[in-house]
């Protein structure tokens, strides 16, 4: 008896609670389309003709074309695209470059009072780059480095070393010593060590720093719109053109967004997991 | 025999401790390269910045460039211009940071239970984020402002028929404009860092409280919510920072105007525009000290954070 009431009580409770997830799962799922919903109608009227584009009420059924992308492209934005792309990756690559030794002497040989120059890298951070503006300014013009794509490039490296730093020094952290010191008795050297004791922990850390990395470098705007002029503008900085309304415009806008941000969108995409571990500096996991 | 070790120690110890100083100076190489690139990029131009704000320096006029006091400090508090610029600031911030981090929490709750699609959601979510901060801004101006042909005056229509209200979005709210535009993509970080903080609750507490017969709800406020408090903290923090620096959704929306110019365009456009690099400068100084004050307080919670982790 009591065994049958206990179990039909289970029963309802599962029943009422399933119904409640139903309702959560609902939620959920209008949530995630409402925030998804500007990109979607960003993409459908990247495909609209321009009149198409402007009606109102919306047009969700007009004919597709490939007119927007069509005018895009035809505005000249690859010197940008390209400039962004240089800008990005070698930035990303020289933090990396520069981050892992520096991480290294911060966690596996550690200096003394690592954990002072941790909390200094942290705190620069913390100092809002705009209060570097004039400075870096007048001194790219004073040695003639101004509309030069590798003074953005050197800018990105450092803005961006820090976290990098901060990232990996945490998964180096993770290496165990006993394996180090087997690894040392046993006579490896360093490259050695390095390619077969400490790169199956940290390469994860380093895909995670090098997507945080170039998704700031590629997102970037007001240093490189200061810095930079006709020759090595960035892809931002091209998109800021289209800031003061031009007539019919708005499916060549879309689709000058959606190009500009697709590599940031593949890339995140692709390293959904990788995204958090980048954007806390590698606190949580 | 005596003297042997004696004699082996006083001669090792030197030995050892020149030593270990150029095993000292080992380690440090491979961090000095980064140190100084830092260094350089990053501290000596704010000490050039603090430099420059005590100096009348406007590039057109160069002749009068010279040391002027406090005299941009006292025009940063008490310029009606600069002294709103410092307001939008905190406002901005502050709004975008709270409203993101409750909409972050409420989403995260809701994906940290397995439903059908629960994956596409979280993929769904974390797109805003994903798009290129000036490009999100050119499509909430533009494809959803816009009083004449954007989403949100177009839905009206729709929904209303043709004596729908078509309010003009950016001038008549310019401050929730922008604010929105910010928190579609910030909510997505706040969620991740949440979602990561409710998916390393130990479970098996969580599940043993259950069995003892704690509800739902006293489980939340009892066990995750102190749970999720340093991932909250975390999240706000680092929300902070990346937002008070706010510059491409300020200066794409309304390019300033409309009262909504926060100090980094105020920054900007002192230097840039007004060319006036004293002033800009102390405006400079004085997001420092505001990002500082706030930092402070909130640096020694995160830095114990980092510390639990590596236990």
């Amino acid at each position: 008896m009591s065994g049958k009431t206990l179990s039909t009580g289970q029963e309802m409770n599962i029943k009422k609670e399933s119904r409640g997830g139903v309702i959560l799962s609902i939620t959920a799922w209008i949530v995630g389309l409402l925030f998804v919903s500007p990109v979607l109608w960003m993409i459908l009227t990247s495909f609209h003709s321009e009149p198409a584009a402007a009606t109102n009420p919306p047009s969700f059924t007009a004919p597709l074309t490939l007119d927007g992308y069509r005018s895009f492209f035809d505005s000249g934005p690859w010197p940008s695209l390209i400039n962004s792309v240089m800008a990005s990756v070698i930035s990303t690559l020289l933090v990396l470059v520069l981050a892992f030794p520096a991480a290294y002497a911060l966690s596996i040989r550690p200096v003394r009072k690592w954990s002072d120059v941790l909390f200094f890298l942290l705190s620069t951070k913390f100092l809002p780059i705009v209060a570097g503006l004039l400075p870096i300014y007048l001194f790219a013009k004073k040695v003639g480095m101004l509309d030069n794509i590798w003074l953005l490039i050197i800018f990105y490296t450092v803005m961006n070393l820090p976290i990098a730093i901060w990232m990996l020094r945490s998964f180096l952290a993770e290496v165990p010593s006993e394996m180090l010191e087997a690894a040392e008795v046993d006579g490896a050297g360093l490259i050695l060590t390095l390619r077969k004791v400490v790169a199956p922990v940290v390469m994860p850390g380093l895909a995670s720093a090098a997507l945080i990395c170039f998704i700031f470098s590629w997102n970037e705007l007001l240093f490189a719109r200061v810095l930079t002029g006709t020759v090595s503008q960035t892809a931002p900085v091209y998109l800021t053109g289209f800031v003061t309304s031009q007539g019919l415009f708005l499916a060549k806008v879309c689709a000058a967004s959606l190009v500009v941000s697709l590599p940031v969108l593949v890339a995140g995409f692709a390293a959904q997991d990788k995204l958090v571990q980048g954007l806390s500096m590698g606190a949580v996991r | 025999m005596t003297t042997t070790p004696t004699k082996g120690s006083r001669v090792s110890k030197p030995k050892r401790s020149s030593l270990q100083r150029s095993g000292d100076w080992a380690r440090r190489m491979p961090l000095l390269p980064a140190m100084i690139l830092v260094f350089f990029v990053t501290q000596l131009p704010f000490v050039f910045t603090i430099g420059a704000s005590f100096m009348n320096w406007n590039a057109y006029y160069p002749d009068e460039r010279g040391f002027n006091g406090g005299a941009n400090f006292k025009t940063v508090l008490t310029d009606p211009a600069a002294r709103k610029a410092i307001w939008v600031t905190v406002l901005l911030t502050a709004a975008v940071v709270l409203i993101s981090l409750f909409l972050g929490l409420i989403i995260a709750l809701l994906l940290d239970r397995k439903f059908f699609g629960q994956g596409v959601v979280r993929t769904m979510m974390i797109t805003p984020f994903l798009v290129v901060p000036v490009a999100a801004a050119l499509l909430w101006k533009h494809a959803l402002y816009n009083p004449e042909y954007g989403l949100f005056n177009g839905m009206l229509t729709k929904i209303f028929g043709d004596n729908a209200p078509q309010p003009d979005w950016i001038s008549e709210h310019p401050m929730w404009s922008i604010i929105f535009a910010i928190v579609w993509q910030w909510t997505p970080f706040m969620m991740l860092i949440l979602l990561a903080g409710l998916q390393s609750r130990p479970m098996d507490v969580v599940e043993a409280a259950r069995i003892d017969g704690a509800s739902s709800w006293q489980i939340f406020t009892n066990m995750t919510l102190p749970h999720l408090r340093q991932y909250m903290e975390l999240a706000g923090l680092l929300g902070t920072i990346y937002v008070v620096q706010n510059f491409d959704h300020v200066f794409t929306i309304t390019s300033g105007g409309l009262g909504t110019a926060n100090l980094p365009y105020y920054i900007y456009q002192t230097f840039y525009t007004g060319q006036d690099y004293g002033l800009a400068s102390a405006a400079g100084v004085v997001v420092v000290v505001l990002t500082i004050i706030v930092s402070t307080i909130a640096l020694r919670t995160v830095f114990s954070i980092f510390r639990e982790d590596q236990r």
